[in-house]
């Protein structure tokens, strides 16, 4: 059912514009008494001014990108390099592993970045690699104050990523393939 | 031999003259600087912010209560400001057209201070024939001067859009060189109804005869609520800030400025506003008059109070500027031209017309009869 808004013609007074005005000055009077009183909304917030209590973002806010570890601590991250693809800015930069690099710390993953980095510069916070990962291994979390004094600073290498992204344990999505792999050894296959 | 040498009136009248321009300089600046500050708090306080509130010099916080206070304020906030100008890097893009890209700000600047000059800022500091006029030139075409400068005003910001020489700049350069020489017209034309009262150019006079008769507000309403909404759209403040429209042109003329350049906008923003304030004062609120302080100052505390008075009148109306940004949305610029140049010129002209014709059947109403 649409609602349909009645709109009454503007009399003569109102089109002066003279009555919007008047009460437009109102509102801002009434808004300027209260902080000249001492009101402000980081008072009401009651939490303090910004640089000594960091502003609390909100769930699903999209900060800068970390990768992030599984719940053992390994790199979830498997080098499949669609993030790098997806990047609109192209702030990623993705060295495999190749033939002869060093072996994933996860068991059941055959391969893991030698070397990943985020360009914190060129990001646009989109977060279109995290939607893309099928590893679940990029997060944008709630990091929102990125400085640095020199370019080459802003760029994230493996090591730092994985520090400040932390362990996410949230998605578990590889934790009961090894037994489920191993059982499927065994006949008769066991069910849970 | 120096007593001689000022007794010439020549030598006297250099030497007033530029000590007044020294003072009027220096107080508009500072003013211009405070603005800003005012500015900002002000816009903080209406939406519920705090404004600037930190910015201190070494060692201001350890004097007791004063200090924290004058932080809290913000005093200390345009002269860091002003630094940051100064210090920041001076950026001339490649394409933009070099000569007039400097010239731009500069003739932006200029014509804000130059409607200074004609504007009565106090009566007198002594008695006696010596006695010299708070103005700095006491010209009998004072207000024709200053529409003369102030149309001077609008080539700054269209040269700055046309030799930055990218699509906003342009853009912002177009709408103000329509806008301002519009809103010109009906300001002209709300002028004329207070001559055709007082009978006079010389903004001097206009203030005597205020002083006498009663603020010319109480005459002219219209042509006052006309002046206003037009001194808006001449110093592009909201809600006719279409050059510079910072959601939909990105800064406008000023896109392309960077550090001093770009302050001498700014600069020239404010010192047309308080012009503008100025010239509102002397033409329909008394000047530095007060109902029961009329007569021109027979002393220099005299003198003193009726500048205070002038600078107190400047200060409201420079608030009403400020308040009214921070309460109006931008007006879209087709009715910005409609409301232009089929409201108010009209109405400008009735006003003259009907003034006119009252002064011609009410004898004795007005010197000009």
């Amino acid at each position: 059912m649409t609602k349909v808004v009645d709109r009454k013609p503007l009399s003569f007074y109102e089109r002066t514009y003279v009555p919007a005005l008047w009460e437009g000055l109102k509102v801002t009077a009434r808004h300027f008494k209260r902080s000249v009183q001492g009101h402000n909304t980081a008072k009401e917030l009651g939490e303090g001014y910004y640089p000594e209590v960091p502003w609390r973002v909100s769930e699903g806010y999209r900060g800068a990108p970390y990768l992030v570890r599984d719940q053992d601590g390994h790199t979830k991250c498997v080098s499949c390099q669609l993030c790098e693809f997806v990047c609109p800015p192209k702030a990623i930069r993705i060295t495999p592993p190749g033939p002869d690099g060093p072996p994933a710390d996860r068991p059941n993953a055959e391969k893991m970045p030698r070397e990943f980095e985020i360009n914190m510069l060129r990001c646009i916070f989109c977060g279109l690699c995290q939607e893309v990962c099928p590893e679940e291994a990029i997060f944008l979390e709630d990091h929102y104050s990125l400085t640095g004094l020199t370019r080459e600073e802003m760029v994230f290498d493996k090591e730092r990523l994985l520090k400040l992204g932390g362990v996410h344990a949230g998605t578990q999505k590889w934790k009961n393939k090894l037994e489920e792999a191993a059982a499927q050894e065994s006949f008769p296959v066991a069910t849970h | 031999m120096f007593e001689t040498l000022f007794s010439d009136p020549t030598v006297q009248f250099i030497a007033f003259s530029t000590v007044k321009i020294l003072v009027v300089f220096g107080v508009v600046m500072t003013f211009v600087a405070y603005a800003v500050l005012v500015e900002r708090k002000v816009s903080a306080f209406i939406q519920d912010r705090v404004g600037p509130n930190r910015t201190a010099p070494p060692f201001v916080m350890k004097i007791p209560v004063i200090g924290p206070f004058l932080v809290r304020c913000g005093i200390f906030q345009p002269m860091a400001d002003g630094l940051k100008f100064i210090l920041k890097e001076d950026f001339t893009p490649d394409y933009v057209r070099k000569v007039y890209f400097w010239l731009a700000p500069a003739i932006a600047v200029i014509p804000a201070f130059l409607t200074l000059a004609v504007i009565p800022f106090g009566s007198q500091l002594s008695a006696g024939p010596g006695a010299q006029k708070m103005v700095i030139a006491d010209l009998n075409v004072g207000i024709l001067y200053t529409f003369g400068i102030v149309s001077l005003g609008v080539y700054g910001i269209v040269l700055a859009g046309w030799s930055s020489n990218s699509k906003y700049p342009f853009l912002g350069g177009i709408r103000s060189s329509a806008q301002m020489i519009s809103y010109e017209l009906a300001m002209g034309m709300s002028v004329v109804a207070v001559f055709l009262v007082v009978g006079d150019l010389n903004l001097g006079k206009i203030v005597r005869f205020q002083a006498e008769h009663g603020w010319m507000i109480l005459y002219q309403p219209v042509a006052f609520l006309l002046f206003l909404v037009s001194a808006f759209a001449e110093t592009n403040r909201l809600p006719f800030d279409m050059p510079e429209s910072e959601s939909e042109l990105v800064g406008g003329y000023h896109t392309e400025y960077s550090s001093m350049k770009f302050a001498l906008f700014f600069l020239g923003e404010y010192a047309n506003m308080i012009a503008s304030s100025a010239m509102m004062v002397t033409l329909f609120l008394g000047g530095w008059s007060l109902p029961f302080l009329g007569e021109p100052a027979g002393s220099l505390w005299g003198g003193l109070l009726h500048l205070g008075i002038f600078v107190a009148k400047m200060l409201v109306m420079l608030v009403v500027f400020i308040w009214v940004r921070w309460m109006l949305p931008r007006f879209r610029y087709d009715q910005l031209m409609d409301l232009g140049w089929r409201r108010f010129i009209p109405l400008a002209l009735a006003n003259i017309v009907v003034t006119a014709l009252v002064l011609a059947l009410v004898d004795g109403w007005g010197k000009g009869t």
